[in-house]
């Protein structure tokens, strides 16, 4: 009889759809858009048609080769050498501008290695696209397990019934609240080349020995500062996740632990950590899947630069689809970080599969 | 006294001075915020490089907050955010719960299939979306008062209309109603009560606390906007507030006044927060263990 009561076509349908059509119109629509877009070379405003192009959207951005180099011979056979002793080597352009070699037209070296005599080049025919592409994985991979287990530390310390214990864990949820755009402006200040509050404090902790830094107008320094500053604004957001997962643990099963003489850690290895199992996989997706959203921090603190150290997939994605009107080469770009997404989002499914 | 390290007492001092630095770690680029907004350009730079940055010291005064008023439309901004948050909150509760309802509550064709295209929503993050949403928006029609447009961009529909509905807040809706006690929603219909009614007389009012957690976190996403708006709002005039920071940065920076600005759009936010922290703790960890 519960079904007569709650069967009812024209009230079900009247109350979902409002939602149900702005979830249509604004997110599944734009996401099947994109797939087309990056078939096309769609623009935001352009007199011309839009044509279909089929792959060649992502050619342009994967396409990557590997050339070897070999040392220039004389008519004897041996390597030309210049006054310092160097190998003399072709110019990569002779290949890649060379009638014979029509597959690298256009492309350009990403980086190179010695190997014996020769050197190899990889060549790509989007060299900032890659340098986006390395930057987001290497953010992700660095992230996602600093932020992962520093979050969990803080909710082990906070985890304890102490007065006050609340004031701390309103602290350190803190920079959650504030906007990402504030906090990276501040973290200017901080990372601040000449009279930054690191390098400051950096110099009081070593009685003026350390040398200041450009934390982030240095390419090696840079993207580590992005990362640092990242993990330190949403660490309290994770913390509150491990929280309510620590909290689901039942407190007789820390009791037994007790009883029977268990150690700290292998209270935490046996008794807490198997409860946490399937929170550190939520962790650690979320984290993954804020990292591959980087893009306020870029925008605000680095712009990409310097020498596309911190370019990022989305900051590449708006800065052709929006920046340079080239919505088709924008939407390529989300629909490969899509793909990335759902392969993560895959596999998080099969390590919390009912076994 | 021989050092115990069983010693109870000092225990908690070493736990209390090690939550004590961390908390330092998290609230120093808010104390320098907040106090290098009361201080002119010259002494802020200059403070960085000692403790004073994080004092309220030296020359001390509002004129940051005036010099920001006078360089950028401040009032306009913050209206626009608190225009643009307060509707979409408001919108988002009520077609999220409505939807909500439906799916939790009634039996109808379609129901699971429609359901489970919002459930897989959640995996598509905005940013990949955004591209193509902004070629959508610039070419959706719109009946105003005065006639027919074409084209979204540049008003505050397209800031709020996206935003209403998504899947999370309807699967956080969901959960919650299907823990409800469904007898509550058979005797309201037996009593003769009609959909509508039942929504919001008996259901509702049992919401407090869903209708907290979804508003804490929209809320949030709403006011801290910045990649959405920054691409489909070119005019100041529907400008939020963290895309009007751009204001600042145009010929030469005064960071004092800076400062000001960040102070003012984020204090409030402070406080609401430290009002309400156990309502915005107990959402995000919702999201969490339901997700």
């Amino acid at each position: 009889m519960a079904s007569k009561l709650t069967l009812s076509n024209r009230a079900g349908w009247t109350f979902a759809l409002p939602g149900f059509a702005l979830i249509f119109t604004f997110i599944v629509l734009p996401f099947f858009f994109a797939i087309g877009l990056s078939l096309t070379n769609q623009r935001l405003l352009s007199p011309n048609p839009t044509q279909f192009v089929g792959l060649e959207n992502y050619q342009q951005l994967l396409g990557l080769a590997v050339v070897t180099l070999e040392p220039e011979r004389d008519d004897a056979g041996e390597t030309i050498r210049n006054e310092a002793g160097e190998i003399q080597y072709p110019r990569l352009r002779e290949i890649t501008r060379s009638d014979d070699y029509p597959q690298y037209r256009g492309m350009r070296e990403w980086f190179r290695w010695q190997s014996g005599e020769n050197v190899m080049i990889v060549i790509a025919s989007d060299v900032v696209f890659m340098k986006a592409l390395v930057n987001t994985f290497l953010f992700v991979l660095v992230v996602a397990p600093v932020q992962g287990s520093l979050a969990l530390m803080l909710a082990l310390l906070i985890n304890h019934k102490v007065r006050g214990i609340n004031l701390f864990r309103t602290i350190y949820f803190m920079p959650v609240v504030v906007s990402i755009v504030v906090v990276s402006l501040l973290w200017r200040f901080i990372y601040d080349g000449q009279n930054g509050l690191l390098n400051s404090i950096l110099q009081a902790l070593t009685f003026g020995l350390f040398q200041p830094v450009d934390w982030l107008g240095n390419p090696s320094t840079a993207l580590p500062a992005v990362m640092a500053m990242s993990i330190w604004q949403a660490v309290g957001f994770h913390m509150v996740i491990w929280l309510a997962g620590l909290q689901t643990i039942s407190p007789t099963l820390y009791e037994a632990a007790a009883i029977e003489g268990a150690s700290r850690w292998q209270t935490f290895r046996y008794v807490t950590w198997p409860g946490l199992r399937n929170i550190a996989v939520l962790v650690l997706v979320v984290i993954t899947m804020q990292g591959f959203a980087l893009f306020a921090q870029i925008d605000v603190m680095t712009s990409g630069g310097p020498l596309d150290s911190t370019q990022t997939l989305v900051f590449q994605a708006v800065e052709r689809g929006y920046g340079k009107q080239d919505i088709s080469g924008g939407s390529t770009i989300s629909v490969i970080l899509f793909a990335i997404v759902l392969a993560i989002s895959l596999i998080q499914r099969w390590l919390t599969r009912e076994r | 006294m021989a050092f115990d390290p069983d010693n109870y007492g000092l225990r908690l001092f070493v736990r209390y001075l090690v939550l004590c630095l961390i908390a330092l770690i998290f609230v120093f680029p808010l104390v320098f915020m907040i106090n290098s907004s009361f201080k002119p350009d010259s002494q802020l730079l200059a403070d960085t490089s000692s403790l004073r940055a994080f004092l309220p010291v030296g020359d001390i005064s509002l004129n940051n907050y005036f010099g920001a008023f006078r360089r950028a439309p401040v009032g306009l901004f913050v209206l626009n955010s608190v225009l643009v948050t307060g509707v979409t909150v408001l919108l988002s509760l009520l077609i999220c719960s409505l939807a909500a309802f439906s799916f939790a509550f009634l039996r109808w064709k379609g129901r699971d299939v429609l359901l489970s295209i919002v459930i897989a929503t959640l995996i598509i993050p905005f940013e990949t979306i955004a591209i193509p949403l902004l070629l959508l928006v610039s070419k959706l029609p719109w009946i105003g008062l005065d006639g027919l447009h074409w084209g979204w961009l540049n008003t505050y529909r397209v800031q709020i209309i996206p935003w209403i509905a998504d899947g999370l807040t309807i699967f956080l809706f969901v959960q919650y109603f299907k823990g409800l006690p469904g007898e509550l929603i058979e005797a309201g219909r037996v009593e003769g009560a009609n959909w509508w009614q039942v929504y919001y007389r008996v259901v509702m009012p049992l919401s407090g606390p869903v209708l907290a957690t979804a508003a804490i976190l929209k809320f949030l996403v709403m006011y801290n906007q910045y990649l959405w708006p920054l691409i489909v709002v070119q005019q100041e005039g529907y400008r939020p507030v963290m895309v009007g920071l751009g204001y600042f940065f145009q010929l030469n920076v005064a960071w004092g006044e800076v400062m000001a600005y960040l102070t003012l759009i984020t204090v409030p936010v402070l406080v609401f927060y430290l009002l309400l922290q156990r309502a915005f703790i107990a959402s995000i960890a919702s999201t969490g263990v339901k997700g």
